[in-house]
């Protein structure tokens, strides 16, 4: 039981800077926008959290401040794929290396010296229920605020007329431009919305998972969150359950010796890698199910005639 | 006076070759700025980075050294890129080719055999070029994106590395260092002099640059790539088939960096290690968009991204700045060029004032 | 009495081209004015500026009297301009009314939002559900919102450009029906058409483009189609010349009996489709877009294969399992609907562009690009079909639509072809150039060659065809010969062909 227990509260820590992550992308990517360089925007919120925090600075402080660096991260991409109309992915991929490189530079000079990090809270009374009460009510605030932001972002996008004008400009940018909405300055906003999300998801990794920071420490958690988006076909609610997929196999590399798997920890800790191509090529083989919820100018640029 | 933005009629020849001079030279103002808030002296940190490594033939020559590999792959990369398929896991390709070529370089039962070499350079091809066959068939024949698993193949091959070096190749006499024996004598490229570690291997370079130049500017199967890269239902028109600009653009950019991550490991190295790479095969997608996609762009590219490292580890050992600066120069520069690009296309005009109040 | 809405004076310019040059206009409120011009005459951008979506470089505009100081969509609509577009402003991934919900402003009701919608359309005589998804609409559906959505606004000026593009003829009656209603409450309407007759029938009064200048204005009931054809060309309008032929003895292409269901959940399934083109003759089909003449046209020019043994055959034989390339090798030429991007590559310049199919005829040896032998047949092309352009090495996505349609007519024509299909070939092109282009087919023809038009512009295939087909909803008709049938024929079996199951070829020819 106790195991039990390890390994389902280890796979929603683990997942939950996935879902940060990609439920952020998955905004950006309904408007239309292809944004890649998750993996640079979540080390540039890892760091800036813990350098704030090393700066002595109460820890929501440090929270929001990686958020907000995480957005200011994605206004690199931004500027480019919507004012400069370059190739989304060759921008992306520059945020990614830039972020890289910001990140290791912020993050020089912290040594190993011990973080103050995020704690689970205890809720009065639920969290001393057996079994339930360390299943469900043991988790850090930053677990409750992802799945906050997974309801808020679902009601948006469906059930507001906001979503709507976001879902339809990633359809086509084109008609929603001739109908009179701001298309750039609206993805410019799903942009940044996207890039505080993948912030928070990398300061979670430095202040509550591991809270130290190492450099490239999200070892590719980025890349894994776009394929995320991709194997939720676009909707919120598959994207959490991607995430606990792909959170159990984290958990399978670190709780591999009690579960009796005596596999080397490099062939662990390949198996995320290894089920997110699995899973692309599962996804990509059946296009029709994928192309109802495609947003169709998904990285395609976008000029509003004039 | 406001300015808006007009696209051009025909893109302006002036601009491509502008634009990466453009990019530079933004890069260096920023980068002084930096220096500046560190510190430093902008003017003596910027001679430091970039003039000062170039003073010495031993600087020319470790120049060259990290060129080689940059341009090497930068023109596998660029064979794909303008196919439209995006090999990002080059790193990942390198160090498989590492792996393999060591592996011959290690147990092949004759380690004078002259041919040992000359196997290592087919065993590093051939292993790059497998670790990108997978994403080749998964998206020629699975629609699957290769973006996403060329990086995935990336971080199961740097495992993979780490695997063997900590594992069952680590060298017994080596104080538990995660690396392998040195290679035998005859499993090094030879050194042009022994004072300095510049080594044959730049030969390959130079065919390589070679060859893709005739392949993309004179061939009728880079012709074909480039129209499935510009307009895939063109290519389809036409009776293209998407599936070989896939596997070419894949096992080309694979098999040239699997023959640089055999460079590194028989010529500076001399070893497998866990750090076989400072990141080569990213950096060559940079060089490969500086280059804007053509061989001589590319020689240049990756002479300049060179310097960039070198200019790194200088500062570092001599001023003691951080070496993550190299890393946020080389994305930098990348940033700059994608949006000096945009000139290239378009151009600001000065906003025409209406000439009675109506219709603004 | 004040107009509704006035043009003074408006310019615009783009890169190389004067859209609007100095174009004033007057409407007055119930009254029905058509803008004539020709494709490129400027119509499409003028009505842009008068709905806010471009600003124009010059000019003023007054709405009731009052001058428009800033303007845009919302604008728009605060004042009662309401705009149909001629490709649709519609999501086909949303329903009917949340669509509508888009362009209305308030609160966010769908469902009150839903009964008025249900209301109006009913009114004026175009019935919709609105829960319905857009992507499951016809093209005929989806204009029907896209009107209901500007009538829920009670517009005080509608803008119609070319709605009847995508009609058949009965449905264009209906719509004038409507559009006399809404006129008689008050509402102006701008009717924006290249089509002669429909204006005569509807229009009031008429403004004519040409090449961004206003060339004259009339009122159509009271001119000629001579006389308003002429303020559109410049000159009489160019005839084609169609000399008789003899045909070939067997089909040089054969459909038999193609059935293929679609993959694709919004495409078009087609169904026992029988069609045989001879050398030396002209062949049409006509039909509303999407009704299957895309996915028809993929399994004939070889971009998606076609399994069954023998149902689709290039001079009796089988191609099914051929694609493009090979099916030039053995004689079939192909000029697509989309030519930036599909029949040519937009970056590329004409020499390379010439490649793109031209290839075979020596330009290639030893796996190499002989080059000057690209840039010579480049430079053919350009001489013969008159393609305006600097040179080849000009980038394909530097010329005007009509000059590179030229261009890829061209080509095709030049590689000698025995079949040449083309689709939509002078949609969006000038007409000097879409007269070269139809007399360039018609002469083809008479060199022997077989060739398949596909259009939705009745008038062309009269011109130019021997023998018509009709597609609709994947199905296609017996054939027609052009002497022995008319426009309205025709027009019926655009709308009702299951009433009429097609029959053999053999009896027709």
């Amino acid at each position: 039981m106790d195991l039990f227990i390890a390994i389902f509260t280890g796979t929603i820590i683990a997942a939950t800077p996935l879902i940060f992550a990609a439920l952020g992308e998955l905004v950006v990517e309904k408007s239309g926008v292809l944004n890649l360089g998750i993996e640079g925007m979540m080390l540039v919120g890892a760091a800036v959290g813990v350098w704030v925090s090393y700066a002595g600075l109460p820890m929501p402080l440090a929270i929001m401040s990686a958020a907000a660096a995480g957005a200011l991260a994605s206004l690199l991409f931004g500027v480019l794929a919507l004012t400069f109309l370059t190739n989304q992915y060759a921008a992306g991929l520059s945020l990614a290396i830039f972020g890289t490189g910001v990140s290791a530079f912020i993050g020089k000079g912290f040594g190993s010296a011990p973080l103050d990090a995020l704690i689970p809270l205890e809720i009065p009374f639920l969290t001393e229920i057996p079994v339930i009460g360390p299943l469900f009510f043991n988790y850090d605030p930053l677990v409750y605020f992802s799945f906050i932001m997974f309801g808020l972002i679902s009601w948006f996008l469906y059930k507001t007329k906001a979503g709507l004008v976001v879902r339809t400009i990633g359809e086509s940018p084109e008609s929603s431009h001739a109908i009179g909405y701001p298309v750039i300055k609206i993805r410019y906003l799903a942009v940044m919305f996207g890039g505080a999300m993948a912030g928070l998801g990398g300061a979670y990794l430095s202040l509550a998972y591991t809270p130290l920071w190492v450099e490239n420490m999200t070892a590719g958690k980025g890349w894994i969150s776009l394929a995320l988006v991709v194997f939720a076909a676009w909707r919120p609610a598959r994207v959490l359950f991607g995430a606990w997929l792909f959170g159990s196999m984290t958990i399978f590399q670190l709780q591999g010796q009690a579960l009796g798997i005596s596999l080397p920890s490099e062939v662990l800790s390949s198996l995320p890698y290894i089920a997110t191509i699995v899973v692309l090529v599962i996804i990509s083989r059946n296009w029709q199910f994928l192309a109802l919820n495609f947003p169709t100018s998904l990285a395609k640029p976008f000029r509003p005639a004039e | 006076m406001r300015f808006q933005i007009e696209r051009r009629v025909e893109p302006s020849s002036f601009m491509r070759f502008a634009a990466p001079v453009y990019a530079t030279f933004s890069t260096l103002v920023v980068g002084s700025i930096m220096f500046a808030l560190l510190g430093h002296n902008p003017a003596d940190t910027l001679f430091a980075f970039f003039i000062t490594p170039l003073m010495t033939i031993n600087g020319i020559s470790e120049w060259l050294l990290k060129a080689s590999p940059l341009i090497l792959i930068g023109c596998g990369l660029a064979i794909g890129f303008r196919a439209n398929v995006w090999n990002i896991g080059a790193e990942g390709q390198l160090v498989i080719g590492a792996v393999c070529a060591s592996g011959v370089g290690l147990f092949y039962p004759d380690p004078e055999s002259a041919l040992l070499l000359p196997l290592m350079v087919i065993a590093g091809m051939a292993g790059g070029m497998a670790w990108a066959a997978i994403p080749a068939f998964l998206r020629a024949r699975m629609n699957t994106n290769e973006i996403l698993v060329t990086l995935m193949m990336t971080y199961i091959a740097t495992l993979l590395l780490s695997l063997l070096v900590h594992g069952p190749w680590r060298d017994p006499d080596g104080y538990n260092y995660p690396q392998t024996a040195l290679l035998p004598d005859a499993a090094l490229f030879e050194l042009f002099d022994p004072m300095y570690r510049l080594n044959t291997s730049i030969f390959i370079t130079i065919v390589a640059v070679f060859a893709m130049w005739f392949f993309t500017e004179r061939s009728f199967f880079g012709y074909k790539m480039s129209v499935g890269g510009a307009a895939p239902l063109a290519a389809r028109y036409a009776g293209f088939k998407q599936s070989g600009s896939i596997w070419m653009g894949l096992l080309i950019s694979g098999g040239v960096a699997g023959i640089a991550g055999m460079a590194e490991a028989a010529g500076p190295l001399g070893q497998l290690s866990a750090q076989i790479s400072p990141g080569y095969g990213f950096a060559a997608i940079i060089v490969a968009f500086i280059g804007r996609l053509h061989a001589v762009g590319i020689v240049l590219g990756g002479l300049l991204l060179s310097l960039l490292y070198l200019g790194g580890e200088a500062v570092q050992l001599s001023l003691g700045l951080p070496s993550a600066l190299t890393s946020i120069f080389q994305g930098m520069l990348l940033f700059f060029l994608l949006a000096s690009d945009f000139l290239i296309f378009y151009r600001f005009t000065p906003f025409p004032k209406p000439i009675k109040s109506g219709v603004t | 009495m004040t107009p509704r809405l006035e043009l003074r004076h408006i310019c615009k310019r783009y890169p190389g081209v004067i859209a609007n040059d100095d174009v004033s206009l007057s409407v007055m409120p119930g009254e029905i004015h058509a803008v004539l011009g020709e494709n490129g005459a400027g119509k499409s951008t003028l009505m842009k500026i008068i709905y806010g979506a471009i600003r124009a470089d010059e000019g003023e505009m007054v709405f009731d009297g009052n001058p428009i100081a800033s303007h845009g969509p919302s604008i728009s609509r605060a004042l009662g301009i309401e705009m149909v577009y001629q490709h649709f402003a519609l999501f086909e991934s949303i329903s009917v009314v949340e669509n509508i919900a888009l362009s209305v402003s308030g609160k966010f009701d769908l469902t009150a939002l839903a009964n008025r919608v249900r209301d109006v359309s009913i009114k004026y005589g175009l019935p919709i559900d609105p829960h319905r998804f857009v992507c499951n609409l016809s093209v005929g559906e989806r204009q029907r919102v896209e009107i209901v959505r500007c009538l829920l606004q009670m517009p005080k000026l509608l803008i119609l450009d070319e709605p009847t593009s995508v009609l058949a003829p009965q449905a264009v009656t209906k719509l004038f029906e409507t559009l006399r209603q809404l006129a008689a409450e008050g509402c102006s309407i701008l009717y924006i058409s290249h089509k002669l007759d429909e204006v005569q029938v509807l229009c009031d009064s008429a403004t004519v483009l040409r090449n961004g200048l206003i060339t004259g204005t009339a009122k159509p009931k009271q001119s000629t189609p001579i006389e308003l054809a002429r303020m559109m060309v410049g000159a009489d309008l160019p005839e084609t010349h169609l000399d008789p032929s003899t045909t070939s003895d067997t089909p040089f292409l054969n459909v038999d009996h193609l059935t293929a269901p679609s993959d694709d959940p919004f495409g078009v399934s087609l169904n026992d489709v029988l069609l045989s083109v001879f050398g030396g003759e002209v062949v049409g089909i006509a039909g509303i877009s999407g009704n299957g003449q895309a996915e028809l046209i993929s399994f004939l020019s070889g971009e998606v294969l076609f399994k069954g043994a023998d149902t689709i055959t290039l001079d009796g034989k089988d191609v099914g399992q051929l694609d493009a390339g090979h099916r030039r090798e053995r004689g079939l030429a192909f000029v697509p609907e989309e030519r930036l991007g599909r029949g040519a590559v937009p970056p590329h310049h004409l020499s390379d562009n010439a490649m793109l199919t031209g290839h075979r005829l020596g330009m290639v040896k030893h796996w190499m690009i002989q080059r000057g032998k690209a840039n010579d047949f480049a430079a053919q092309i350009i001489r013969k079909f008159n393609v305006k352009t600097t040179g080849y090495e000009s980038a394909a996505n530097s010329l005007s639509g009509g000059n590179l349609q030229k261009f890829i007519v061209g080509r095709e024509i030049e590689l000698g072809p025995k079949v040449l299909i083309i689709s939509q070939p002078t949609w969006g092109v000038d007409v000097g150039a879409a007269a070269f282009i139809r007399q360039a087919l018609i002469d083809l023809s008479r060199t022997g060659a077989a060739v398949l038009i596909i259009s939705e512009e009745l008038d062309e295939l009269f011109e130019v065809c021997d023998r018509l087909h009709v597609i609709c909803q994947g199905q296609l008709s017996k054939s027609l010969d052009r002497k022995n049938t008319n426009v309205e024929e025709v027009g019926l079996l655009m709308t009702g062909l299951k009433s009429n199951p097609n029959s053999n070829i053999g009896e027709a020819v």
